[in-house]
C-alpha cells in the first residue's frame, strides 16, 4: 500500500468529499480521509475548513490516526482557536491513559499548540506528567515546560513549573535530565538576569554523571549548558576539563564540538605552566582532524570553528598543515574554507609545502577558488619574510599564464607586496605594465595606478600610462579614480615639469565634473595643499607609509573570545555574533571567555593586560547590556583617550582635519565658487568664505561660519577598544545650542546598528538632548557624522578634572565606554556680557585669593582682533583701557551654571611674535579658572 | 532549537513540513508570491518559498550547506535530488543540526530504504510520526532506529501489555537506548569488518603529499541477551602499555602494532573507560552497527604507486604513459581497479594502449578509464595513449586535474589488525568460545590522486 496517491492533484469539491469521508463510520476510511487531508496541508493547500470534521476523529484507539488529527490540529488550531477548544477534552482524558507513550504524545501536542485558551488546560495536565512514574513522559513534559514558557512564561512561573524543571536535574533517568537541562537553558536565555540554571559544583557533577549516560543529542545538551558555567578556580575548571575529554572520542561531531568548546573555555582558567595545559593541547588536535573527514556539510561547519580556534590557540594544529591541503572533488565550500586555514597555519617551516599546493590550486577551475589560490599566495609573501621572493616568482608565473581574473589577482597581492618589502621588487613593474590593458576590475585598475604613481620616477611612460587611465576617467569606479587622482598628484610631485597640464586635467576632473563628494574633497584638498605649500604637499603625499600587517582578515580579539564560546553553533559558521542574526532578546546575550584567575589570584582590570599574556587573551569583564547603561559611576573607566581640542595638529593629522571638518562647511556654503582651473589662485579659501575671522578660521582647517571655536575631530575612541567602532568627535557651540560632533567609523567586519549614547553625571550637567540617530545601519568601512544636541539639565557631579566627561556608547555589539575632556568656551552664554557698573562692583566683592593670573605667549594679535576672537567665543570686552602703551581688556563670561567669571587681560604690544598676554581671572569658584584660561588660549591660539 | 524542518523534491516542491516553532517563518523574502487569504498559513509557507527560491532554483553552485535568508538560517543536505533543509531563527548547535539530518536520513533508509520522491511520497505518514517522535520543539531525541522500531510501526498499535510498553519507554529513555531486553538466539554469531579507505595525493614526482586512512570497524552482531563485549586491536598505545610487565610480548608484537592518531566510537562504548584505560568495551546494538571509525597518517602501505607521464607535442597533441605498480604480498589479488586520466576538454580522439585489462576514452566524462579486474602484489602494468586535440583560442591553459584510482584489496592499508573481541553475557549460559567470529580486512581507495 503506499501513500503517494494522497498527493494526486485535487479537483473541484474535493473539500466537500473529504468532509464526507471524514464523517464515515468506516475506521479505515476515516484514516484515509485524514491522510488525504494532511497530504492537502503538506502541499500548501488550506484544508482549515475541515477543522471540526477533523477534530471528531480524534477520539480513537488507533494511535497512527490520533497522530494525524495531532499534526493537524498543532498546523490549525491557531486559526480556529474557539474550536480547538473542542480537543481539550481529549487531551485531558490522553494525558490520563495507562499507555505512557498516548500520556507522552498528548502532553507533547499539547505544547505545540500555541492557543491561550488550551494552555490554561494545559497547566494541570503538565504538571501530573513532570512527576510522571515513566521516564518517557518526564522528559517529554520537561520540553512541554519550554514550549509553555514560549506561549506564556509568566504563567510558568506562577504555576511554580520552573521549580519542578530545575528538580528533573536530579532526575535518576538520563534522558529527563538532558531534555531539562535543554528546556532550562532556553528559558534562561530569555531572563538573563535570572539565575535560572543555577550552576554550581553539585549540579555540576550530577550533570556530568549524566553526560556519561545519556544519548548523543542528550550530551550535546549537556556540553553547551556546561559551556555558560564558569569554575570558580583553576583547580575546577581541570577537573571539568579532564571529565569532558572523553567526549572527544564519540562518533557525533556536533558532541565533538560542543566538548572542543567547553575545553577551549575552560582552557582560558589554567595556566600554561600546567602539565595538563600541555596534555588538553595535544588532545585536542586528533579529534579536529577526524571532523575532516565527516560529511561535507559537517566538515564546513568543522572548517569555520577550525579557523576560531587557529586564531586563538595557534599551537593547537600548527602541524597538521597537510590535512588541510585541498581535494579536487571537495565542494567549493570546503575549498575555501580549507584555503583560509592553510594560510593562517602558513609558516617558514612548511612554506615551501603550502606554496606548491597553491600553485596546483591556482590552475583549478572554480574562479572564486583560483582567486582566492592567488591572494593567498601574496598573503604568504607578507607573512614569511623568506618566502617572498619565492612568491614574487610564483605569481609572475601566474601572469604570464594571461589568464584574466588570474592576473588581476596577482597585481592586487603585488601591490601589498611593494609595501611590505619596498625597493626589492619593482624590477617586475615592466612585466605588470605589459598587462595593463586587460585589467577590467576595478580592484586591479586601482592597485596597478598605485604601482605606477607610486614608482613614478622609475617608470618612463609613466605620464603615458596614467593618461590612459584618464580617458575614461567618469566611467571608473569611486575606488580607482580615487587612486588615479592619487597616483597623478604624485606623479606631478616627482615629476612636477613634465606632467603639470595631466595633474589640472585630473583635479578639473575630480572637484568639477564629479558628484561623488569624496572625490571632490580628495581634489580640493590636494588642490590646495600644491598651490599653498608645495613642500608640505610632498610631505604628505609622499609620506611615510606604515607597515601593513602580516596577519590579514583576523577577527578583534574580543569578536573572537565571544566565538569561542560559541563554537559548534550558527555563530561560528558565520563569525558573528548571535545579535547579528538573531531577532529579539533570545539568544543575544553577550558571552565571554572567563578571565584566567588562579585560586588566590584577584581578578585584573580591563586596563591591565596580564603580564606576558598577548593582548587577545584580555580578559573581558565588560558586564552584560542590561544593567550597564543606567550606572556608569561604579565602573573602572580608565585616563582619557585624549584630550580634544589642546592638541597641535601635525602636518599629517591637518590632512585629516581638512577631510572631517573644513571642507565639509566649506563646500556646503552659500557663497561657494569652484576654483578656476587654469590658475590656482595663492589662497583657495578666498572666494569662499564670508568674512575676514572665517578666511582666518579656514585657512587652519577649522571651518565655522558663525560661533564659537571649534576643535578639530580628536578620536575619542579607537575601533581596537571598540570591537572595530571608531568615534572621533569634538564639541561646537553655535548661536546657544551645544553639540557634540560625533563621527562614527565601522571598521568591523560586520554591520552595525541600534547606537545609543549615555553619558555619565558630570560637572555642568551636560547630556544628550536628543537619543543618537543613526538612520541607517552601520556597513563596514563606512563612516557616519551625526551631531548630537547636547543640554545642561542632567545631573550634576564634580568631576577629576573639571571638564571630564564620561560617556557609554552602545550598539548591537557591545557597549563602550570613553571619557574626553571638553572645552570649556562651549559652556559660555551668550548673555554674558555684564554691566559695567556691575563689574567693577563684582570685581570688588570676589576676594582677592580666588584671582588667578595666567600668562599667554606667542599670541600676536591685537587688541580689535583679541577682542573679535573672544566675542565670538561668548566672551564679552565691556571696557578697554590704554595703560602706559598697554592694552587692557576688561571681559566677562558667564557659565551654563550661572557662574560668572570676571576678566583682565593685558596686551603688550611690540614685536608680534613675543606677544605675551596677561591674564587675571577672578570668579567665586576659582577651580574654574584654570579650564578658563585653557579656553582663552584655544580660542586665541586658533 | 530547529524551527522546522522541511523536505523538497528537485524541483522545489515541499513533499514533508513539519513546523516546530512559530518564529520561523515571519517576513521572509518572496511572500510575494502567495495570496495573502490566509495569512498564518502563510509565514510558514514563506520560510518554505525562501529556500526553493534562493537555494533550490538558485542557478549557481552551492556556496554553502547553510545559508541565511532574512535573518532565518536554512540547513541543508542532499540525498540523490531530494533536499532536505531544517530551518531556524535561532543561534542553534549548527554541527548537531547536520548531524540530526544524517541521522534522520539514516532513519528513514532503515524504515524504507533508498530516500527518493516515490519512497518519500509512499511513507509520508510514517516520516510525520518519526519527526514527532525523533524532534520535540526542535530538539532532537532518541533516533536510534533500534529503539524506534519497537513502536513506531505503521503496523497500528498492536495491544500492548503493560509490561512492554514500560520495556519501550525505558529503552527509548534508558541508558541502553539502542538495545532491547529479552533477544534471543540459537546460534550466537558476530562478524567484524575492518572497512578502510585510503586517501593519497602524490605530486607527478612520486613524492606523497598526503597519505591516511580512514577506517571503520562495522559490527554485526546476533548475540543473545545483554552481553558486555571487549574489542582488542593492535593499538600502539595498549600494547606499549602491556609491554612493560612482558618485555617478549613487546619484541613480537611491537612491529605490528599501529599508531592510531584518532579515533571515534558508537554511543555504546564506554568512552570515559577508553579515555582512562584504552579499552573498548560496550554492550552492542542488535543486528549492524558501526563500532568506531578511525584514523592513521603514519606507515600506510599504499597497494598502488601511479608514475604519469604527459607529454604536451605541439599544441594539438598530448601523449600520456602512466605505469601502476602493486605494493603489496604476490599472494594477495586486487580487484575493481580503476585509473582514470583526465584529458582536456578538447580532445577529438584518442588513441590507448594497454597491456591489461580494458581501457576507453569517454567523451562525456572527459577522461580515459582504464580498468583492470584483478591484479597480484608486486606486478607492474602500463597504458600509453595519444590525445588529439582542437586548436582553441581559450587562451587558459588545461587545470590537469589528477589522475584518480579505485580499487579494492584484502588487507588493512593502515596495518590494523584485530587482536580479541571479547564477550560476556553473566545471565545466559553461553561463554565467549561458544560465540562464533568473523573477521574480514577490506581496503578500498578512498581519494587516491595522483598529480600529473
Amino acid at each position: 500500500m503506499t501513500d503517494s496517491k494522497y498527493f494526486t492533484t485535487t479537483k473541484k469539491g474535493e473539500i466537500f468529499e473529504l468532509k464526507a469521508e471524514l464523517n464515515s463510520d468506516k475506521k479505515e476510511k476515516k484514516k484515509e480521509a485524514v491522510k488525504k487531508v494532511i497530504a492537502s496541508m503538506t502541499v500548501g493547500k488550506d484544508v482549515s475548513a475541515l477543522f471540526p470534521d477533523v477534530v471528531n476523529c480524534m477520539q480513537t484507539d488507533n494511535l497512527e490516526l490520533k497522530k494525524l488529527v495531532y499534526l493537524y490540529l498543532m498546523n490549525y488550531a491557531k486559526s480556529q482557536p474557539d474550536m480547538a477548544i473542542m480537543a481539550v477534552n481529549t487531551f485531558v482524558k490522553d494525558c490520563e491513559d495507562p499507555n505512557p507513550l498516548i500520556r507522552a504524545l498528548a502532553v507533547r501536542t499539547m505544547g505545540c499548540i500555541r492557543v491561550d485558551k488550551i494552555t490554561e488546560y494545559l497547566c494541570e495536565p503538565l504538571r501530573k506528567c513532570l512527576k510522571d512514574e515513566d521516564p518517557y513522559v518526564r522528559k517529554t513534559a520537561a520540553v512541554c515546560v519550554a514550549k509553555l514558557h514560549d506561549i506564556n512564561a509568566q504563567l510558568v512561573e506562577d504555576q511554580g513549573f520552573l521549580d519542578t524543571l530545575k528538580d528533573l536535574i536530579s532526575d535518576s533517568n538520563p534522558m529527563v535530565v538532558a531534555n531539562a537541562v535543554a528546556a532550562l537553558s532556553e528559558i534562561a536565555e530569555s531572563h538573563p538576569s535570572s539565575n535560572l540554571l543555577d550552576l554550581n559544583p553539585q549540579s555540576i557533577n550530577k550533570l556530568l554523571t549524566a553526560l556519561n549516560e545519556c544519548t548523543e543529542w542528550g550530551q550535546i545538551f549537556i556540553l553547551d549548558c556546561l559551556a555558560n558555567y564558569t569554575p570558580k578556580d583553576d583547580r575546577e575548571a581541570q577537573s571539568i576539563c579532564e571529565r569532558v575529554t572523553p567526549r572527544l572520542s564519540h562518533a557525533n561531531s556536533a558532541v565533538v564540538l560542543s566538548a572542543v568548546k567547553v575545553l577551549m573555555k575552560f582552557m582560558e582558567m589554567l595556566s600554561k605552566d600546567l602539565d595538563y595545559y600541555g596534555t588538553l593541547l595535544k588532545k585536542l588536535a586528533p579529534p579536529l582532524v577526524t571532523l575532516l573527514s565527516a560529511e561535507p556539510e559537517l566538515q564546513y561547519v568543522a572548517l569555520r570553528n577550525i579557523n576560531l580556534i587557529v586564531q586563538k590557540r595557534p599551537e593547537i594544529l600548527k602541524h597538521e598543515m597537510k590535512v588541510f591541503f585541498v581535494k579536487y572533488n571537495d565542494p567549493i565550500y570546503v575549498k575555501l574554507e580549507k584555503l583560509d586555514i592553510m594560510i593562517r597555519l602558513a609558516s617558514q617551516a612548511n612554506i615551501a609545502q603550502v606554496l606548491a599546493e597553491l600553485k596546483e590550486y591556482a590552475t583549478e577551475v572554480d574562479v572564486d577558488f583560483v582567486r582566492k589560490a592567488v591572494r593567498a599566495i601574496g598573503r604568504c609573501a607578507i607573512k614569511v619574510e623568506q618566502s617572498a621572493e619565492r612568491c614574487v616568482s610564483t605569481l609572475l608565473d601566474l601572469i604570464q599564464t594571461k589568464v584574466n581574473y588570474v592576473v588581476q589577482e596577482a597585481i592586487v597581492v603585488i601591490k601589498d607586496i611593494f609595501r611590505k618589502y619596498p625597493n626589492k621588487y619593482e624590477s617586475v613593474i615592466a612585466t605588470l605594465c605589459e598587462n595593463l590593458d586587460s585589467l577590467d576590475e576595478p580592484e586591479a585598475r586601482a592597485a596597478m595606478i598605485w604601482i605606477v604613481g607610486e614608482y613614478a620616477e622609475r617608470i618612463d611612460n609613466a605620464d603615458e600610462l596614467l593618461e590612459s587611465f584618464l580617458e575614461g576617467f567618469h566611467d571608473e569606479s569611486t575606488q580607482v579614480q580615487l587612486q588615479l587622482l592619487t597616483a597623478i598628484v604624485k606623479l606631478f610631485l616627482k615629476k612636477p615639469t613634465e606632467t603639470q597640464e595631466l595633474v589640472q586635467q585630473v583635479l578639473s576632473l575630480a572637484t568639477q565634473d564629479s558628484d561623488n563628494p569624496d572625490l571632490r574633497d580628495r581634489g580640493y584638498i590636494y588642490w590646495r595643499l600644491l598651490s599653498t605649500d608645495p613642500v608640505a604637499a610632498k610631505e604628505v603625499v609622499l609620506a611615510e607609509k606604515p607597515l601593513i600587517s602580516e596577519e590579514t582578515d583576523l577577527i578583534e580579539p574580543t569578536l573572537l573570545d565571544e566565538l569561542i564560546c560559541y563554537i559548534g553553533t550558527l555563530a561560528s559558521v558565520y563569525h558573528k555574533p548571535p545579535s547579528a542574526f538573531v531577532e529579539g532578546g533570545r539568544g543575544v546575550v553577550h558571552k565571554s571567555l572567563p578571565p584566567r584567575t588562579a585560586s588566590s589570584e584577584s581578578t585584573e582590570s580591563p586596563e591591565t593586560a596580564p603580564a606576558g599574556a598577548p593582548p587577545g587573551e584580555q580578559p573581558d569583564v565588560i558586564p552584560t547590556q542590561g544593567d550597564l547603561l543606567g550606572d556608569l559611576l561604579n565602573l573602572d573607566l580608565g585616563p582619557p583617550v585624549s584630550g580634544p581640542p589642546l592638541a597641535t595638529t601635525s602636518v599629517q593629522m591637518g590632512a585629516v582635519d581638512l577631510l572631517g571638518g573644513g571642507l565639509d562647511s566649506l563646500i556646503g556654503g552659500p557663497n561657494f565658487v569652484a576654483p578656476p582651473a587654469a590658475a590656482v589662485p595663492a589662497s583657495l579659501g578666498a572666494p569662499i568664505g564670508s568674512g575676514l575671522s572665517d578666511l582666518f578660521d579656514l585657512t587652519s582647517g577649522v571651518g565655522t561660519l558663525s560661533g564659537s571655536y571649534v576643535a578639530p575631530k580628536a578620536v575619542w575612541l579607537p575601533a581596537m577598544k571598540a570591537k572595530g567602532l571608531e568615534i572621533s568627535g569634538t564639541f561646537t557651540r553655535q548661536v546657544g545650542s551645544i553639540s557634540m560632533d560625533l563621527q562614527l567609523t565601522n571598521k568591523a567586519l560586520q554591520v552595525m546598528t541600534d547606537f545609543a549614547i549615555q553619558f555619565n553625571r558630570n560637572s555642568f550637567g551636560l547630556a544628550p538632548a536628543a537619543p543618537l540617530q543613526v538612520h541607517a545601519p552601520l556597513s563596514p568601512n563606512q563612516t557616519v557624522e551625526i551631531s548630537l544636541p547636547l543640554n545642561t539639565v542632567g545631573s550634576v557631579m564634580k568631576m577629576e578634572p573639571l571638564n571630564n566627561l564620561q560617556v557609554a556608547v552602545k550598539n548591537n555589539i557591545d557597549v563602550f565606554y570613553f571619557s574626553t575632556l571638553y572645552p570649556l568656551h562651549i559652556l559660555f552664554v551668550e548673555d554674558g556680557k555684564m554691566d559695567r557698573q556691575m563689574f567693577l562692583a563684582t570685581w570688588k566683592d570676589i576676594p582677592n585669593e580666588n584671582e588667578a593670573q595666567f600668562q599667554i605667549r606667542d599670541c600676536p594679535l591685537n587688541a580689535e582682533a583679541v577682542s573679535s576672537k573672544l566675542q565670538s567665543s561668548n566672551i564679552f570686552t565691556i571696557a578697554k583701557r590704554n595703560v602706559e602703551g598697554q592694552d587692557m581688556l576688561y571681559q566677562s563670561l558667564k557659565l551654563t551654571n550661572g557662574i560668572w567669571v570676571l576678566a583682565e587681560l593685558r596686551i603688550q604690544p611690540g614685536n608680534p611674535s613675543f606677544t605675551v598676554l596677561q591674564l587675571s581671572l577672578k570668579c567665586r569658584a576659582p577651580e574654574v579658572s584654570q579650564h578658563v584660561y585653557q579656553a582663552y588660549e584655544t580660542i586665541l591660539k586658533n | 532549537m530547529i524551527g522546522g524542518l522541511f523536505i523538497y523534491n528537485h524541483k522545489g516542491e515541499v513533499l514533508i513540513s513539519r513546523v516546530y516553532r512559530d518564529d520561523i517563518g515571519s517576513q521572509i523574502a518572496g511572500s510575494a508570491l502567495f495570496s495573502s487569504s490566509r495569512p498564518f498559513l502563510e509565514e510558514r509557507r514563506n520560510a518554505v518559498d525562501a529556500f526553493r527560491v534562493n537555494v533550490i532554483h538558485a542557478r549557481q553552485q552551492v556556496r554553502s550547506p547553510v545559508t541565511n535568508i532574512a535573518r532565518t538560517s536554512f540547513f541543508h543536505v542532499k540525498r540523490s535530488n531530494i533536499w532536505l533543509a531544517a530551518v531556524t531563527k535561532q543561534n542553534v548547535n549548527a554541527a548537531m543540526v547536520f548531524e540530526f539530518l544524517y541521522k534522520m536520513c539514516d532513519v528513514m533508509a532503515a524504515y524504507f530504504g533508498k530516500i527518493s520522491e516515490e519512497n518519500i511520497k509512499n511513507n509520508f505518514v510514517l516520516i510525520y510520526e518519526l519527526l514527532d517522535e525523533i524532534l520535540d520543539f526542535g530538539y532532537p531525541q532518541n533516533s536510534e532506529t533500534g529503539a524506534l522500531k519497537t513502536f513506531i510501526t505503521q503496523q497500528g498499535i498492536k495491544s500492548q501489555t503493560k509490561e512492554e510498553q514500560s520495556q519501550i519507554t525505558s529503552q527509548v529513555t534508558g541508558q541502553i537506548g539502542w538495545r532491547r531486553e529479552g533477544i534471543k538466539y540459537r546460534r550466537n554469531e558476530l562478524f567484524l569488518d575492518v572497512l578502510e579507505s585510503v586517501n593519497l595525493l602524490m605530486s607527478p614526482q612520486g613524492q606523497v603529499l598526503s597519505a591516511h586512512v580512514s577506517g571503520r570497524v562495522v559490527m554485526k552482531s546476533y548475540l543473545s541477551g545483554m552481553p558486555e563485549c571487549k574489542f582488542g586491536m593492535n593499538d600502539k598505545i595498549v600494547i606499549e602499555k602491556q609491554g612493560k610487565g612482558t618485555a617478549d610480548e613487546t619484541s613480537k608484537s611491537g612491529k605490528q602494532s599501529i599508531a592510531i592518531d584518532d579515533c571515534t566510537f558508537h554511543q555504546c562504548v564506554r568512552l570515559s573507560k577508553f579515555d582512562s584505560e584504552r579499552s573498548i568495551s560496550f554492550i552492542p546494538p542488535d543486528g549492524e552497527f558501526e563500532l568506531m571509525r578511525y584514523r592513521t597518517t603514519k606507515d600506510i602501505i599504499l597497494p598502488f604507486r601511479v608514475i604519469p607521464l604527459v607529454r604536451e607535442v605541439g599544441r594539438t597533441k598530448l601523449e600520456v604513459k602512466v605505469v601502476i605498480k602493486s605494493n603489496f604480498k604476490p599472494s594477495l589479488l586486487a580487484q575493481k581497479i580503476e585509473v582514470r586520466i583526465p584529458t582536456p576538454l578538447n580532445t577529438s580522439g584518442v588513441q590507448v594502449i594497454c597491456m591489461k585489462g580494458k581501457a576507453k576514452y569517454k567523451a562525456s566524462e572527459n577522461a580515459i578509464v582504464w580498468k583492470i579486474k584483478r591484479m597480484a602484489g608486486m606486478k607492474e602494468s602500463q597504458i600509453s595513449a595519444e590525445i588529439e586535440l582542437l586548436p582553441t583560442n581559450d587562451k587558459k591553459k588545461w587545470a590537469r586535474p589528477p589522475i584518480s584510482m579505485n580499487f579494492e584489496v584484502p588487507f588493512a592499508p593502515s596495518g590494523l589488525k584485530v587482536r580479541y573481541l571479547k564477550v560476556f553475557e553473566p545471565k545466559l549460559n553461553y561463554s565467549d568460545h561458544d560465540v562464533i567470529k568473523w573477521v574480514r580486512y577490506i581496503g578500498r581507495s578512498g581519494i587516491y590522486e595522483t598529480r600529473c
